[in-house]
């Protein structure tokens, strides 16, 4: 095996980039894929509870780092999916306790054991941006329809730029339907067209999302949920399928009714 | 602002977009209005030492193209004929 290492970062917070690591690694697993989810945000442990594996843990990437601990011991395996895997974050300790070429090194130890390695970036452009995308060989950007996360977003691309990165993709999530329709929200053309990179996933707002991390069960788990749906064609996307965009605009039946009646 | 659109109050999707068009610009190239004036101001000096301009025609702007900027001046040039020597 050789692992695609796939890092999703923003620049602004709570745009959605752990959900969107949650969602896409249990996608993949679900698909068969053996993938180990990573969570940079030393200091701010999330993606632990999103995936609802917060009790399980016992080493985390710093016990890696400083070698108290093999890899596959703090690799946390999903009783749900046994394909999936997470190594935490250390809550403990600051970003500087990790080093973009320990990440590199950790990647490369991984890449030989599995399908697909998701690192999920902290907000900023400091030290825990630096070492999540250090080993990536493709960058996810997640942002919202709002002027400031597109704002950030724009940055982390010229960041990525600099870096002389592969060109990232773009998920637009937190997107409102009703709102664009209405003129109050930027659509996906818009947002297209201001940060001109390819955009690779469409998430409508849903408050399942907020139902599902109240449960630590992913959305991708199970149902029917339009986020949840959106979310597992990205991943077909990222493996390299070509999947059509959901249409977002009916997005229930009264929308719908209201728009044959305008017809 | 079409008149409609003042009267009915602006879609405030529109104003995102354009505030955002011109804050990215700036950001992507460290560029503030005051420094692209200034900018202006000197390109103009420079032009008018060897050629006869009209100041108010100028136009010097930055366009996006992609990913990438940039600076584009517009200077019409007054005809030889007209010129006061
Ligand atoms: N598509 C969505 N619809 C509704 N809520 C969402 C959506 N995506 C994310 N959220 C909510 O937004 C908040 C921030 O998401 P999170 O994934 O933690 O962002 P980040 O990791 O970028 O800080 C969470 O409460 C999450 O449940
Ligand atoms: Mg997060």
């Amino acid at each position: 095996m050789t692992a695609k290492i796939v890092t999703i970062s923003s620049g602004k917070g709570g745009v959605g980039k752990t959900t969107t690591v949650a969602n896409l690694a249990v996608a993949l697993a679900s698909e068969g894929k053996k993938v180990v989810c990573i969570d940079g945000d030393i200091g701010l442990r999330n993606l632990d509870v999103v995936m609802g594996l917060e009790n399980r843990i016992v080493y985390d990437i710093v016990d890696i780092v400083e070698g108290r601990c093999k890899t596959r011991q703090a690799m946390i395996r999903d009783k749900r999916l046994p394909d999936l895997f997470l190594i935490p974050a250390a809550q403990t300790r600051d970003k500087n306790a990790v080093s973009p070429s320990d990440m590199i090194r950790l990647c490369d130890e991984l890449r030989a054991e599995v399908d697909w390695v998701l690192i999920d970036s902290p907000a900023g452009i400091e030290r825990g941006f630096r070492n999540a995308i250090a080993p990536a060989d493709r960058v996810l950007i997640v942002t919202n329809p709002e002027m400031s996360a597109v704002r950030d977003a724009d940055r982390v691309i010229g960041l990525l730029e600099a870096e002389e990165k592969a060109a990232p993709s773009l998920i637009l999530n937190r997107l409102n339907p009703s709102l664009v329709r209405r003129g109050d929200m930027l659509s996906v053309e818009d947002v297209y067209d201001l940060l001109r990179i390819e955009v690779i996933g469409i998430v409508p707002e849903d408050e399942n999302v907020i139902m599902a991390s109240n449960k630590g069960m992913p959305l991708t788990l199970e149902g029917k949920s339009r986020a949840g749906q959106a979310f597992r064609n990205i991943a077909r996307r990222l493996a390299g399928e070509q999947v059509p965009f959901l249409e977002l605009e009916a997005q229930n039946l009264w929308e719908r009714l209201a728009r044959l009646g305008r017809k | 602002m079409s008149f409609f659109e003042r009267l009915m109050g602006r879609k405030s999707a529109k104003s995102a977009k354009e505030r955002l068009q011109m804050v990215l610009i700036h950001d992507r190239t460290d560029l503030t209005p005051a420094i692209l004036e200034a900018l202006k101001e000197e390109l103009l000096a420079v032009i008018a030492r060897h050629v006869d301009i009209d100041p108010s025609t100028i136009r010097v702007e930055l366009e996006n193209e992609g990913r990438s900027q940039r600076l584009i001046a517009d200077i019409p040039l007054r005809p030889a004929a007209r010129r006061k020597s």
